[in-house]
C-alpha cells in the first residue's frame, strides 16, 4: 500500500443532467499509480482524462467507486487538505492559476494556506523557484512573463506545498515550442531529481513517450496501459480510439505493413535510425 | 487605443524608503493626507500639502511622469468640477458676465482649489498603489480592518477579492486588446462615429470579455482549491507586517501635517 500513491477502484463519474439520462464520463476506471513513477495519460478530447485527473485530489468526487490518495479516501471531507497537499495539480492556462501580482508571493500562496511559519515559507518559495529555474524572476510581475515561464511559476506554486505527486492537465497546450520544452524539462527534473510522482495528461504523443508508463483512455475507460514502447506498438488500437502514434513508430509501422521486418518499439529518433540501419545492412 | 495607459492599481517595484514602509503606515498616511486636504483652505495650507506630496514622490523615486500619466482618465472630471465651481459659487465680487452666468472672484478661487485638491488626492493615492505591491496593500487593509472581523465583517474575503481583482486587471486588459484586434480584423470600427455609435460598437466586445472572465474565475477558483485555499482561517503570511522606526516617524509627520493643515485652514490661510 505504501508504494501506491493514487488508487482508483471501479471509479465512475457522470455530470448531473436535468433533462436526460446522465452520460457517464468515467465508466469503471481501475488504476494504481506508484510512488515516484512518471505516468502519462493519453486520450482524445472528451475521453475523460481531465475528469479523471480532477478525482486525484478531490476536486471531483466519484459517482461510483472510490479513489484513494496515499491510503486516504477522497470522499472523506476531514482529509481534504491532506489529500490536496499530497497531490498538487497544474492546469492548462497559467494565467488562470496565478493568484498574486508578484512571482514569489504567488508561489507562497499554498504554504500560506497551509499555515506554514513565515521563515519556512521563505525557504520553500526559494526552493520551489530554484526547482523550476525561475529564481531570478522572483520579484517580477507574472503577467509580464512568457507563457512557459508562467507555467513554470504555476508548477513552483504547487511544489511549494511539497506534494508527493503532481498532476499536470495538458500543461503545454497553450505554450510555444520553447515554453513547451522548458516545462517538460522541468517536469522530468522533478520526477528524476526529487522523486515526485508525475501524472502528465496530454494528447501529444512525443510527451507521453518520455514517461515510464502510458495509460490510454477512450470513452471513460482505460484501453491500454503499459510501457510506452509496448503501448505505442499497438498502432491499430490507438488509431481506433482517435490517436496518432509518434512519427518514429508511424514510419516503422508503415514499413512493416509493406512487408518489411521492422520492430515497432523503437521510439526515440536514435532507436528508429538504428532500426532502419539494421534493416538496410 | 490607449488601453495600456490605464495605470489603475499598477505597482512599480522599487527599493526606496517609501516602498519599504509598512503598508499599514502608507494607508494611514494617505487617509491622514486626504483629511488634511479637505481641511486645507487657502494658499499656505495647500502649499504645505503640495510640499508634503512632492517630498514623498521624490523619496519614492517614482517618475513624476508616471503619476501625471495616471491623471489622464480624470481630466473630464477635473474640467467638470472646475466649471461647476466656477459658475455656481454664489455671492462675491463679480468678475465677468457670460450669458446667464456670473464669474466671481470667489468662484475662481474655489474652482482652482477644488481642481488642485482632486489632483493632489489622486497623486497621493497613486503614490500608494505605485509603491505598494497589491498583496501587501490588501494585507495592510486586512490587518487594519481586522477588528471588524469581530462584528462579522468578512475582512479576509474582501481583501482576497480585492487582490484578485487587481491581479486580473492587466490580464483582462490584454484580453480586451486581443478581442478588439480580432473584431477589427473582421471590420469592426471602434474609433469613428458619434459617442453613441462608439459605445454601441463596444457591446460585442463586452460579451466575449464577460464570458471569458467568468471562465477564468471558475478555473482560478479550482486552482486555488487545489492549492489548499480554505479561507482566512489558519493562514500565515510570507511577509510579516511590522512597524519600524521609519513607520512611526512617517505617521508622526503626517499627523503633524494634518494638524497643521487643520489649524491653518481654521484661520483661513
Amino acid at each position: 500500500m505504501s508504494d501506491t500513491i493514487i488508487q482508483t477502484k471501479s471509479l465512475q463519474f457522470s455530470y448531473p443532467a436535468d433533462d436526460r439520462e446522465p452520460l457517464p464520463v468515467l465508466d469503471g476506471v481501475d488504476l494504481e499509480i506508484e510512488q515516484g513513477s512518471f505516468v502519462a495519460i493519453l486520450g482524445h478530447n472528451g475521453c475523460g482524462k481531465s475528469t479523471l485527473a480532477k478525482h486525484f485530489n478531490a476536486i471531483l468526487l466519484p459517482s461510483g467507486g472510490t479513489v484513494y490518495v496515499n491510503g486516504m479516501d477522497t470522499g472523506d471531507g476531514e482529509k481534504l487538505l491532506d489529500i490536496r497537499r499530497t497531490v498538487g495539480m497544474v492546469f492548462q492556462n497559467p494565467d488562470n492559476q496565478i493568484v498574486a501580482n508578484v512571482v514569489e508571493e504567488d508561489v507562497a500562496f499554498a504554504p500560506e494556506n497551509l499555515g506554514v511559519p513565515p521563515a519556512e515559507i521563505r525557504q520553500r518559495v526559494d526552493d520551489a523557484l530554484k526547482a523550476v529555474n525561475m529564481y531570478e524572476y522572483r520579484e517580477h510581475a507574472p503577467h509580464l512573463l512568457s507563457g512557459g515561464q508562467k507555467q513554470r511559476i504555476a508548477i513552483a506554486g504547487v511544489i511549494a506545498m511539497q506534494p508527493r505527486c503532481v498532476v499536470l492537465d495538458e500543461p503545454t497546450a497553450m505554450l510555444d515550442p520553447i515554453g513547451r520544452r522548458d516545462v517538460l524539462n522541468t517536469i522530468q527534473a522533478l520526477n528524476r531529481e526529487r522523486g515526485v510522482t508525475v501524472v502528465l495528461i496530454t494528447h501529444h504523443m512525443d510527451e507521453a513517450a518520455q514517461a515510464g508508463r502510458v495509460i490510454v483512455m477512450s470513452k471513460g475507460r482505460v484501453v491500454a496501459d503499459g510501457h510506452p514502447k509496448e503501448v505505442f506498438s499497438r498502432v491499430e488500437e490507438l488509431r481506433a480510439v482517435g490517436l496518432t502514434v509518434p512519427q518514429t513508430t508511424q514510419l516503422l509501422w508503415e514499413l512493416r505493413r509493406e512487408g518489411l521486418d521492422t520492430p515497432l518499439d523503437a521510439l526515440s529518433d536514435e532507436e528508429c535510425a538504428q532500426a532502419l540501419y539494421n534493416l538496410l545492412k | 487605443m490607449a488601453l495600456k495607459d490605464i495605470t489603475l492599481g499598477q505597482y512599480f517595484p522599487g527599493n526606496s524608503p517609501v516602498h519599504k514602509l509598512d503598508p499599514r503606515t502608507k494607508l494611514l498616511a494617505v487617509v491622514l493626507y486626504i483629511v488634511a486636504l479637505f481641511l486645507a483652505s487657502w494658499f499656505i495650507s495647500y502649499a504645505l500639502m503640495l510640499a508634503a506630496l512632492c517630498l514623498s514622490i521624490a523619496i519614492s523615486r517614482v517618475p513624476p511622469k508616471a503619476i501625471l500619466r495616471g491623471m489622464k482618465p480624470v481630466v473630464f472630471i477635473l474640467v467638470f468640477t472646475g466649471l461647476l465651481n466656477l459658475f455656481y459659487t454664489p455671492g462675491g465680487t463679480p468678475l465677468a458676465q457670460v450669458w446667464i452666468f456670473t464669474i466671481t472672484l470667489e468662484g475662481v478661487y474655489r474652482a482652482f482649489f477644488m481642481v488642485v485638491r482632486i489632483l493632489m488626492l489622486i497623486a497621493g493615492t497613486f503614490l500608494l498603489t505605485y509603491t505598494t505591491s497589491p498583496i501587501l496593500l490588501t494585507d495592510g487593509l486586512e490587518s487594519l480592518l481586522g477588528p471588524l472581523k469581530k462584528v462579522k465583517v468578512p475582512v479576509h474575503e474582501l481583501a482576497m477579492m480585492m487582490s484578485i481583482a487587481l491581479r486580473f486587471i492587466p490580464t483582462l486588459i490584454e484580453e480586451t486588446d486581443k478581442i478588439m484586434s480580432a473584431q477589427r480584423a473582421r471590420g469592426a470600427d471602434f474609433d469613428s462615429g458619434s459617442l453613441l455609435q462608439r459605445a454601441r460598437a463596444l457591446l460585442p466586445l463586452l460579451v466575449p470579455l464577460f464570458i471569458s472572465a467568468f471562465r477564468r474565475a471558475d478555473e482560478l477558483a479550482t486552482a486555488m482549491e487545489c492549492r489548499c485555499y480554505h479561507g482566512g482561517e489558519g493562514r500565515t503570511r510570507l511577509r510579516q507586517l511590522k512597524y519600524r522606526a521609519s513607520d512611526y516617524l512617517t505617521l508622526a509627520l503626517f499627523l503633524a501635517i494634518t494638524v497643521a493643515a487643520g489649524v491653518l485652514g481654521h484661520f483661513g490661510l
